[in-house]
C-alpha cells in the first residue's frame, strides 16, 4: 500500500508542473496521511494483540493464584473428595464429577432434541414461520443464566420434587442399576435439576448452530436425493447429517462448553454439597457453583487458592473442549467455502 | 419394469419408510414445540411473579434491610454504571482489533491465530474471568470495587466486538476498497470513512449484543464489584448490581427480597430481550436495503 502511494505521488509531481510550496505542501500532507496510516495500522495491531494478552493473562493469573493449593495437595488434589474449609484439606473430586454428570444430563437431552428442532426448521417448518421460530429459539439463548437459575429455584425443584422425582423413585426402585442412580429422598435441588436447566439452557446453542450448518448443505445434494425417491427423513439422515457432521459436532461441543462453565443456574439448584453420590437425585456441586458459593467467603490463602484451582481446572477443559469445536467449524466451513 | 414400481409402492419396504419418515417429522414437530414451550413457560412465569411487585418505587427506594419494603435504585444505578463503562472500555479495543482482522491482517498468521484465541474468549466460563480480575485487580489492590467489576464485563464485551466487527468489515465489498484506494485514500482513512461507514449496522449491532450480554452476567461480578446495601457511585469501593442483588435476594428466607428478586429478574430480561431485537431489527432493515 506505502509502495502504491509512492509511486502515485512522483507520478503527479513528474506530469503537472507544480511550484515548490505547492509540492511541498503535498508533499507535507501525503506524509501526514502516512504518518496516520502508520499509527491506525499499529492502534489495530495492538488491540488485535489485547486480545492475545487477555487469554495469556486469565492462564497466567490462575496458574500463579492456583500454584499454593496445586503445591501442597499436588495430584491427589484431582481424586480427593474431601473439602473441608476448618482443616484447611480440600479435594476438586466432588466439583469435577459434577460438572462433567450436569453436563452430561444436559448433552443427553439437547443434543437429540436440539437436533430434531434443526432438522424441522431446515427442512418441514412452513417458510413463513421459520424467521419468527428461529429467532425464539435464540431468544431462549439470550436469556441471562441468572434468570433461569431463580426459575429453577422456585418453579423447576419444587416442581421435579412433587412429581416428577417421587415418579421416578417408585418406578425404578427394583431396577437394578437405575434403583441408584434415581435413590430418594426427593430434595427438587441436586444434579438431576441442574442437569435439566443446563438442557433448557444448552438447546439454543445446538439448535442454532445445528440449523446454519444444515442450511449451508448444497441444494443440488438434498435435491438429487429427493429425485431418486428418498423420504425428508432419509434425505435428512443419509444426506444432510453426514455431510455436515463435523460442524454438527463443533456445535455440540460448543454447547458442551457452555454447560461446562454455567455458574448461575447451577449454583441456585445444585445443593453445594462436596459429595460424590450415585444418585442423581442428591445434591452435589460443580466446580463453577463452588467457586461462585464460597469464594467471597472463603478465608485463608490455601481456601482462595483451592477454588482458583478449581477455576483453572474448569478453564483446562473448556479450553480443550471449545478449542476441538472451533477446529470441527472450521474445517466444515473450508468444505462447504 | 411397471410391476416392480406397482409392487414398491405397496411393498413393506415402502411402507415402513413412509412410516420412519412420518415418525421422524413427528418427533421434530413435538421437539420443536418442546423447546418453544419453554420460552413460554419461564417468560410467563417471570412476567406473572415479578409485574405484581413492579411499582414506582422499585425504581426511587434503596435495597431495603431483611424484612422490609424498598427497591432496587441502587442496584439499577450500579449496574448501568460498570455497564456503561465496560462498554467505553470494550468497544475501542474490540472495534480496533476486529478491523485489524479484517482489514489490515485478513490472512496473516496472526489473525487466524486471534480469531482462533478470541473464539475461545466469546465462549470461556465467564466465573473464570470474574477469578481473573480478582487476581490482578482485587487482590492487588486489596479491596472489591466497581472498577474491577466493569473492567471484568469489558473483558467480556472485546471477543464479542471483535467478531461481530470483523464479520461485519468481511461483508463490505472490495469494490468500495479498490474505489478509495483508486483516488489515492490512504489505508486508514478507507477504512474510517468508507469501511466503517458501510459496515456501521452491523458494527452498533454487535455492541448492542455485547451490552445485552453484560446486563444479565452475574458471575464475574460477584467477586469484583461485590455487592453493596446503599447508594454508591464511589467506582473504588463496592458496588452493587442488578444481577448480584438478584442473587442474593433469591436465595434468602425473606419474602420481600424473593419479591423483589422476581422483579429485578423481570427487569433485566425485559432488556435483554429489547436490546436483542432492536439489534436484530437494525441488521435485518440493513440487509432489506
Amino acid at each position: 500500500m506505502a509502495a502504491g502511494e509512492r509511486d502515485v505521488s512522483e507520478v503527479v509531481l513528474k506530469g503537472t508542473t507544480v511550484t515548490a510550496s505547492e509540492a511541498a505542501s503535498r508533499s507535507a500532507v501525503l506524509k501526514r496521511l502516512r504518518l496516520t496510516d502508520t499509527i491506525f495500522h499499529g492502534l489495530t495491531r495492538t488491540a488485535a494483540l489485547t486480545v492475545l494478552a487477555l487469554l495469556s493473562g486469565v492462564i497466567i493469573a490462575l496458574v500463579i493464584g492456583a500454584a499454593p493449593a496445586l503445591g501442597t495437595f499436588g495430584f491427589s488434589f484431582f481424586f480427593d473428595e474431601t473439602w473441608n474449609p476448618v482443616t484447611e484439606k480440600f479435594g476438586a473430586l466432588a466439583p469435577i464429577y459434577g460438572t462433567l454428570v450436569t453436563s452430561a444430563i444436559a448433552m443427553l437431552i439437547a443434543v437429540p432434541v436440539g437436533l430434531m428442532v434443526a432438522f424441522f426448521l431446515t427442512e418441514l417448518c412452513p417458510m413463513v414461520l421459520r424467521r419468527p421460530i428461529g429467532i425464539a429459539i435464540e431468544l431462549l439463548a439470550g436469556i441471562p443464566s441468572i434468570i433461569y437459575g431463580i426459575w429453577g429455584l422456585f418453579v423447576f425443584a419444587p416442581f421435579l420434587q412433587q412429581h416428577v422425582q417421587p415418579f421416578f423413585i417408585d418406578t425404578f426402585e427394583n431396577v437394578p442399576l437405575l434403583s441408584t442412580l434415581f435413590a430418594g429422598p426427593p430434595y427438587g435441588i441436586g444434579m438431576f435439576t441442574a442437569g435439566l436447566i443446563l438442557a433448557i439452557m444448552v438447546l439454543p446453542f445446538v439448535t442454532s448452530i445445528s440449523r446454519d450448518v444444515f442450511d449451508a448443505v448444497p441444494p443440488v445434494l438434498k435435491e438429487a436425493a429427493y429425485g431418486v425417491g428418498c423420504t425428508t427423513w432419509e434425505v435428512f439422515r443419509y444426506v444432510v447429517l453426514p455431510f455436515t457432521r463435523v460442524g454438527v459436532i463443533g456445535g455440540f461441543m460448543l454447547g458442551l462448553g457452555r454447560a461446562l462453565g454455567e455458574t448461575m443456574a447451577v449454583t441456585f439448584v445444585i445443593g453445594n454439597a462436596h459429595h460424590v453420590s450415585a444418585s442423581l437425585f442428591a445434591p452435589g456441586t460443580t466446580i463453577s457453583a463452588s467457586i461462585a458459593n464460597e469464594f467471597t467467603e472463603a478465608v485463608g490463602d490455601l481456601y482462595t487458592s483451592s477454588l482458583i484451582a478449581l477455576g483453572l481446572i474448569l478453564f483446562f477443559i473448556t479450553f480443550c473442549v471449545l478449542a476441538m469445536a472451533r477446529y470441527m467449524l472450521m474445517r466444515l466451513e473450508k468444505r462447504v467455502g | 419394469m411397471a410391476d416392480s414400481s406397482i409392487a414398491s409402492a405397496n411393498s413393506p419396504l415402502y411402507a415402513g419408510r413412509r412410516r420412519r419418515n412420518a415418525i421422524a417429522k413427528g418427533l421434530a414437530l413435538a421437539a420443536t414445540i418442546f423447546g418453544l414451550g419453554w420460552l413460554v413457560l419461564i417468560l410467563g412465569i417471570l412476567l406473572y411473579k415479578g409485574i405484581g411487585g413492579l411499582s414506582l418505587s422499585v425504581f426511587t427506594e434503596m435495597t431495603p434491610p431483611p424484612g422490609s419494603a424498598g427497591g432496587l435504585l441502587n442496584a439499577i444505578a450500579g449496574s448501568l454504571v460498570m455497564t456503561i463503562l465496560a462498554v467505553l472500555i470494550g468497544t475501542p479495543i474490540g472495534v480496533l482489533a476486529g478491523t485489524y482482522l479484517a482489514e489490515y491482517g485478513r490472512h496473516d498468521k496472526l489473525s487466524s491465530v486471534v480469531r482462533f484465541i478470541n473464539d475461545i474468549l466469546l465462549s470461556a466460563p465467564s466465573i473464570v474471568i470474574g477469578l481473573f480480575i480478582y487476581e490482578i485487580m482485587v487482590a492487588p489492590m486489596g479491596h472489591f470495587s466497581g472498577w474491577a467489576g466493569a473492567v471484568a464485563l469489558a473483558v467480556i464485551v472485546i471477543p464479542v466486538v471483535v467478531r461481530t466487527t470483523e464479520d461485519m468489515l468481511t461483508l463490505v465489498p472490495d469494490t468500495l476498497r479498490e474505489a478509495a484506494a483508486s483516488i489515492g485514500l490512504p489505508r486508514a482513512h478507507m477504512i474510517v470513512r468508507i469501511a466503517y461507514r458501510a459496515a456501521q449496522a452491523g458494527i452498533v449491532t454487535g455492541i448492542l449484543l455485547a451490552i445485552a450480554r453484560i446486563s444479565g452476567e452475574t458471575a464475574p461480578l460477584l467477586f469484583t464489584a461485590l455487592n453493596n446495601q446503599f447508594w454508591s457511585m464511589n467506582m473504588n469501593a463496592p458496588m452493587p448490581s442488578l444481577p448480584v442483588v438478584i442473587f442474593q435476594f433469591a436465595l434468602s428466607p425473606y419474602e420481600e427480597w424473593q419479591k423483589l428478586a422476581w422483579t429485578g429478574a423481570l427487569l433485566i430480561t425485559v432488556t435483554v430481550l429489547a436490546l436483542s431485537i432492536i439489534a436484530r431489527s437494525l441488521t435485518s432493515a440493513r440487509k432489506s436495503s
